[in-house]
């Protein structure tokens, strides 16, 4: 039979299917939700697209830091008595039945006053009376419907957006005024000698020099900065070409035009400058949503609990902020928490996912008095922790801040600037030249061929070939998945010639596993034992196998211990099973033979007789082989680096082409270095990793790569995010890089092209304005739209037709 | 044909005008978000509460 999808998120019910209202769904968290939207008559939501929810994860206390005053006026946008303003960032938002509910928040409690979603930020901005509804409970009623809000540390600073709308007002006003002056040359472009025309001339001429000032020197200011701090530096970037033709066509323009010697320039101009705002515009625009910059702060919680003992009095619970937390105080982790700073366990059982930080996929187990780093996430129970140091100085911090040191790549010369170099040279003599050339023939001819060669040559082409492909690309490889921090790292990419995998989490898959099972064949009534004892435990191990193993009749419990980091001992009548380490299950089994362990393993003994092992192990991404030989074929070195043991290397030997370089037992430093090695060795090495144990390698690599399961939360220090499930995209998103760097160069000889029959003009002293009109605008667009074309063509060719998922 | 002088200062005062009110919409964020409203204006009228849109609106003109 068919397994019914949830009515709420959509997910198959595989385990239990909760029946209710003649709708199934896959689990009570689902199920709560519909209760809730069904009470406050939201269930609208369902119509507007099927199965639109999240499934939600709610845990005790997760905004239990909200309680403090601190930091919610840090997190508020607007703060009075009656009237408060939040802005909560929700990365589970997807659809429009999102935007319908969460416009619709003030149905479910009358404290919210209203709500406005910004989809593609997803921004949530909501209007609360604070006497009625505190931030706490706002976040807490948000998250029960499946939209858990993301607060970090990095939201209280906040002024990072802003400046993004400096473009659009440059790009307002440079095509404001390049329409206008275009409309008022029109009586220039067709010389009609008509007597009233004549007569407003200077009119028309003086207006466009007035529309001309603020195109010049503020939509176009930008380009004096950069070429002027290229200079300083001793580079000649794109700028300085871009930068001198705007100048002289802006002088001669207007010594034209006080001095009525012509008409000038300034359509050309004002154009000039639109279009390469155009570029940077686009540029700007994709993906301008997924930030980058996130550091490492925006993992970490903003604040904690924080117990305080006094004598005589009963231990308080405080919630502070995490830059408050000093050594040696004692700090409460909860379940699922991330421990913000090294420590030392001082109450409870730690079970410490280090996931994070190392990459090690199955948690460790830590008992009272060992120490915890930061960066590891509890996941059984909660622990009290005493703080050995204050955040700054945490080994996460640490590992971080070496990557910022480093972070400087290896100096990578774009294409466009290392063109613009020699671009800018030719150019700059051709026109002393034919100045020098001119000054013999005709003496009062030789400033104005002078300045026309400087007009026409600028390479305003040139300038936006890249952007226009680069940005394109971008779009192009978002929709497949692929999202890359800016247009370089394409240059970059095509230029890879080795290629490092991470293997855990980037080649095997996290969500996935496989289990097998060897040893004597269980009875049903042990079965149902197990899957009864695997569903009363918390362990992650547990909660996998029981999710892998076939439903089961489940029996109540007689008895049921779990000791941390050993297993499970559960009884029902007089059956007894224990499940879990081999020393646990089968004390004395594991001496005998003392080949070590290599896989995870869970061992099983019914009424003290052992009875087998279930070996879990990381499943392979579908399509790795492929993918290698793929890669292999255009001749790509390959390594891999891993942070796990050696298990899998007779598997993946088998994989890889036998010259590949195979490393295990991998701390982040080995890989850091092991890139570098490869770079020392001039390769152009790409990084494909995932967590931030890879970072350094990452940032190091001349290309990073991360692989994630979801692409709102990513690592630092990555150039790229890819999403698994275009994992075996990999070869074709690197064909069409090189792809695209070929468009370019292809680009680059047709505005060189337009340049010399400008230049030809130029030298000659023919150059009218209606030349420098007609020309300019036009190798502008046909770039533009040869670009946009040739990029589109060669990514379906490539990467086939989008399929929207 | 002085009245050109006079269309001149027309065509341009009213090209200058819609380039402050663009310039405005530009800063009350209008641009911050283009696609959420072409959404939003789908849904059903009446299950949206009439105040709340009020004082949402109250609170951008502010």
């Amino acid at each position: 039979m068919e397994k019914p999808l949830c009515y709420h998120c959509g997910d198959s019910c595989d385990t239990d299917i909760v029946e209710f209202d003649d709708k199934s769904f896959c689990c009570h968290g689902c199920k709560t939700v519909f209760e809730i939207l069904q009470s406050n008559d939201l269930t609208y939501y369902y119509k507007l697209a099927t199965n639109p929810g999240n499934s939600p994860r709610f845990q005790e206390g997760k905004f239990n830091f909200l309680n403090n005053e601190e930091i919610v006026d840090k997190l508020l946008d607007f703060k009075d008595d009656n009237y408060c303003i939040v802005n909560f960032i929700i990365p589970s938002i997807h659809c429009s039945s999102c935007i319908w509910v969460l416009e619709n928040l003030s149905k479910m409690h009358p404290g919210i006053l209203s709500t406005v979603l910004n989809f593609p930020s997803k921004t949530l901005t909501i209007n609360f009376k604070p006497k009625e509804i505190s931030l706490k409970q706002i976040a807490e009623l948000i998250t029960s419907i499946g939209y858990e809000p993301s607060v970090s540390l990095q939201d209280e600073s906040k002024e990072l957006k802003k400046s993004n709308k400096d473009i659009i007002y440059k790009l307002g006003i440079a095509g404001f005024a390049f329409g206008n002056i275009m409309f008022l040359s029109f009586p220039e472009y067709f010389e009609v000698n008509e007597f009233w025309l004549d007569q407003f001339k200077p009119v028309f001429r003086w207006i466009m020099l007035v529309f001309s000032l603020p195109v010049v020197f503020y939509a176009g200011w930008d380009y004096f900065k950069s070429a002027f701090k290229g200079l300083k530096s001793g580079i000649l970037n794109i700028d300085v070409p871009i930068a001198i033709g705007i100048l002289v066509l802006f002088l001669r323009s207007s010594v034209d035009i006080i001095f009525d010697f012509g008409s000038g320039f300034f359509d050309s101009l004002s154009g000039l400058v639109f279009f390469l705002l155009v570029g940077k515009f686009f540029q700007q625009k994709t993906y301008a949503y997924l930030s980058f910059e996130r550091d490492y702060k925006s993992y970490f919680p903003i604040g904690v609990t924080k117990l305080e003992s006094t004598p005589n009095t009963p231990i308080k619970e405080l919630q502070i902020e995490l830059r408050q937390v000093k050594a040696d105080d004692v700090l409460l982790i909860r379940n699922g928490e991330l421990l913000p700073v090294d420590a030392e366990i001082i109450k409870g059982q730690g079970l410490i996912d280090y996931s994070f930080v190392t990459g090690e996929s199955l948690p460790v187990v830590k008992q009272i008095g060992d120490k915890v780093f930061a960066g590891g996430k509890q996941q059984s129970g909660a622990i009290e922790v005493k703080v050995l140091k204050a955040l700054d100085q945490s080994h996460l911090t640490q590992l971080w801040e070496n990557q910022i040191l480093k972070k400087s790549k290896p100096q990578f010369q774009n294409f466009t600037d290392s063109i613009s170099q020699r671009f800018t040279i030719i150019i700059l003599s051709i026109a002393i030249v034919s100045f020098v050339a001119w000054l013999l023939i005709d003496a009062s001819q030789s400033l104005n061929v002078l300045t026309a060669v400087l007009i026409v040559a600028c390479p305003c082409a040139i300038a936006l070939s890249a952007p226009f492909t680069l940005g394109n690309l971008l779009r192009i490889y978002g929709r497949h998945g692929f999202y890359l921090k800016d247009g370089t790292i394409i240059e970059r990419l095509a230029k890879v010639n080795h290629i490092v995998f991470d293997k855990t989490g980037t080649l095997t898959s996290n969500e996935n596993n496989i289990i097998e099972y060897k040893g004597i064949e269980l009875t049903e009534s042990e079965k149902d034992l197990l899957s009864s004892s695997l569903r009363a435990s918390n362990h992650p191990l547990s909660r996998l196998l029981y999710k892998e193993l076939s439903k089961h009749q489940i029996l109540t419990l007689d008895e049921f211990h779990e000791s941390v980091g050993s297993g499970i001992r559960a009884q029902n009548n007089e059956q007894v099973i224990k499940i879990g380490a081999p020393n646990f299950v089968f004390p004395g089994k594991n001496d005998k033979n003392d080949n070590k362990s290599l896989n995870t393993e869970v061992h099983i003994s019914t009424n003290e007789v052992y009875k087998g092992c279930f070996y879990i192990k990381n499943k392979y991404r579908e399509g790795l082989k492929l993918l290698v030989s793929e890669l292999h074929k255009p001749n790509y070195q390959m390594s891999l680096i891993s942070g796990d043991n050696e298990s899998e290397k007779d598997f993946l030997s088998t994989v890889f082409p036998p010259e590949t370089n195979l490393k295990f037992n991998q701390k982040p430093d080995d890989k850091l270095h092991f890139v570098e090695s490869l770079q020392n060795s001039n390769s152009e090495v790409l990084m494909l990793g995932d967590g931030l144990n890879d970072s350094g390698a990452l940032a190091q690599s001349n290309v990073g790569i991360v692989l994630s399961e979801n692409i709102n939360t990513f690592s630092p220090a990555a150039d790229a995010i890819l999403d698994s499930k275009s994992f075996q995209q990999i070869p074709n998103l690197l064909k069409l890089s090189k792809k695209g760097i070929n468009v370019i160069k292809l680009s680059l000889i047709f505005s060189l092209f337009y340049n010399l029959i400008g230049l030809g003009f130029a030298v000659s002293g023919h150059l009218a304005p209606v030349v420098a009109a007609i020309l300019m605008p036009l190798s502008s667009i046909s770039i533009v739209v040869f670009t946009t074309l040739a990029t589109q063509w060669h990514s379906r060719k490539i990467l086939g037709k989008f399929k929207k998922s | 044909m002085t009245i050109i002088y006079m269309l001149l200062a027309i065509s341009i005062s009213v090209a200058i005008l819609f380039f402050i009110i663009f310039i405005i919409s530009v800063k009350k964020g209008q641009y911050d978000d283009v696609y959420t409203p072409s959404v939003r204006m789908l849904f059903d009228d009446e299950l949206i509460d009439e105040s709340t849109t009020e004082i949402s609106k109250e609170f951008k003109d502010n």
